[in-house]
């Protein structure tokens, strides 16, 4: 573990790990690594973690285990080495109908072509940050710097689940219906939150995203079908 | 057994202990706000713990019972009378078919708890019959009660050995003890001495998802804003305006606002018993004196125990 990760109290019943204070995919990679290591190794008195973009929140039971108790099994845990991260990388691919309704006003804004755009924006390995905000949002990284566009002045009042869109920096997918000012440029039947599944979230943050363009007729097959993978 | 929703008052949701193990996620626990008067409420009917029970923020509902049942009611004392008489708060009544529960708003604290025999029947929603209102999930359809709802009761237990509990003092001018951090450190030494040093007034803003403060602006070195991180129960999240928000049980899992300590787990009863215009004085103490004084008000929860 590199020297600079930081133990801090978040309360009595919960402790911080913080890897860096800045967003960086190394960093994010050492997160879920920890996350990873702590469902493996499990620690009586844990009861949950919280993986977000530079640190990992790890609620536990104070009856259990004191917060001493805690850091000096936390210290235990020795990084998987770059080879191990790589063979640990699962990617999910959701399809994706490039039809949404800011694809044109993105070609003024980009100076690129609705197919160049989609062509960049399926061409990457999204890593899951981290997840919050609204049940199944997913915070992704790596959106190429070419197709990065500001939000919306005026945000939209209602944007569909499933929908695909791009504000500054991020790109991600709407998981429930929600008020938003991002562009829209496409659309997933896949459902990213659905509180009747066994399985109520689709990913988990530290796994990879990749969009696979496709037809409006296999958007509306998979739509559907139910929206399942 | 059925209860009719007659009235349901501002704010009335189903809430049990919490739902846990999704903030990975971006669910939040929600849950009852006072733990420790919803887990009374449980125990004064002879339910398991953990069942589900009414929360009702600064007014109650009127209710009517269709079959026969034993509740009880902790936490806030909104006057209730059953068909008239008055009832006590943290004591156990039988109730018969047919009689209508009433209650105004609170005369002592914020939050008062109904908890009928069986528990509130409603389904299980990822571990939890708890209302999350952000998410639109547990409860009744992920809402806030309203007139004309039915709720149904599963089967009830044995009920309690003992018909009354002690019952606490609720104030309005609370000192609650806070631990600082994670992200004390980006605060000047002038903002400390001056969170720990000023009274701060819950403002009419505050909800289920956080109290929010209002009183001195606590000053930072360089701004709050940080890479969004985790939030735990009773995280104190510091504005860019320099106001304490205290986060409670509908909080959101992760935010961007440094967070300057968090809330022992013994005072937060305390706290979401404070109604808007309600005092609090803040006190630094280390996680070693927090989890000795959550101990200790586990063990006084276990000898009082009914």
């Amino acid at each position: 573990m590199k020297s600079e990760v930081r133990f801090l109290p978040a309360g009595d019943s919960a402790l911080v790990v913080e890897f860096g204070r800045e967003v960086d995919e190394a960093v994010n990679q050492c997160v879920h690594d920890m996350a990873r290591w702590l469902e493996e190794n499990r620690i009586p008195g844990v009861r949950e973690v919280l993986p977000t973009f530079r640190s990992l929140m790890v609620f536990y039971d104070p009856e259990k285990l004191s917060y001493a108790a805690l850091m000096r099994k936390l210290r235990q845990y020795r990084p998987v080495t770059e080879a191990g991260l790589a063979a640990e990388k699962t990617v999910l691919q959701v399809p994706c109908c490039y039809d949404g309704p800011d694809l044109d006003g993105m070609t003024a804004l980009t100076g690129l072509s609705r197919e160049e755009i989609i062509a960049i924006h399926s061409g990457v390995d999204y890593q899951i940050y981290m997840m919050g905000f609204l049940p199944g949002f997913v915070y992704l990284g790596g959106l190429d710097k070419r197709i990065c566009v500001p939000r919306l002045e005026t945000p939209r009042t209602r944007i569909e689940p499933g929908s695909v869109g791009i504000g500054g920096s991020q790109t991600g997918v709407y998981p429930v219906a929600s008020p938003g000012g991002w562009r829209i440029l496409g659309r997933t039947y896949l459902k990213f939150y659905d509180p009747n599944r066994a399985e109520p979230i689709l990913c988990r943050a530290g796994q990879y995203i990749r969009f696979v363009p496709v037809s409006r007729e296999a958007y509306e097959e998979g739509a559907r079908k139910g929206g399942l993978l | 057994m059925k209860l009719q929703v007659l009235n349901s008052g501002p704010l009335t949701t189903v809430q049990d202990r919490g739902r846990f193990g999704y903030m990975a996620y971006g669910i939040g626990p929600s849950g009852a706000m006072d733990q420790t008067a919803y887990e009374t409420a449980n125990r004064l009917v002879g339910n398991r713990n953990g069942e589900a029970v009414l929360e009702s923020t600064l007014m109650g509902p009127t209710i009517r019972f269709e079959g026969d049942c034993i509740i009880a009611l902790t936490g806030a004392d909104m006057g209730a009378q059953l068909n008239g008489t008055p009832l006590e708060t943290y004591v156990a009544y039988s109730v018969l078919a047919n009689q209508t529960l009433t209650m105004g708003v609170a005369k002592t604290g914020c939050r008062g708890y109904l908890a009928v025999s069986g528990g509130i029947d409603v389904p299980v929603v990822m571990g939890s019959r708890s209302t999350n209102l952000k998410c639109q999930l547990g409860g009744v359809e992920g809402r806030a009660l309203k007139r004309g709802d039915v709720l149904e009761t599963a089967a009830a237990g044995k009920a309690a050995r003992k018909k009354a509990a002690k019952k606490p003092e609720l104030s309005q001018s609370v000192t609650v003890r806070v631990i600082p951090g994670p992200q004390d450190d980006l605060f000047t030494q002038r903002g400390l001495d001056t969170l720990w040093g000023s009274a701060y007034t819950v403002s009419t803003s505050s909800d289920r998802m956080g109290l929010r403060l209002e009183g001195p602006a606590v000053e930072t070195i360089s701004g709050s804003d940080i890479v969004s991180d985790g939030i735990a129960l009773g995280s104190i999240q510091v504005t860019s305006a320099g106001q304490p928000i205290i986060l409670m049980a509908d909080r959101q899992t992760t935010g961007g606002y440094a967070k300057v300590g968090t809330v022992c787990s013994a005072d937060l009863p305390k706290l979401a018993q404070l109604k808007p215009g309600g005092e609090i004085r803040l006190k630094p103490v280390s996680v070693q004196e927090a989890q000795r004084l959550l101990r200790k008000q586990r063990w006084l929860t276990w000898l009082h125990r009914i």
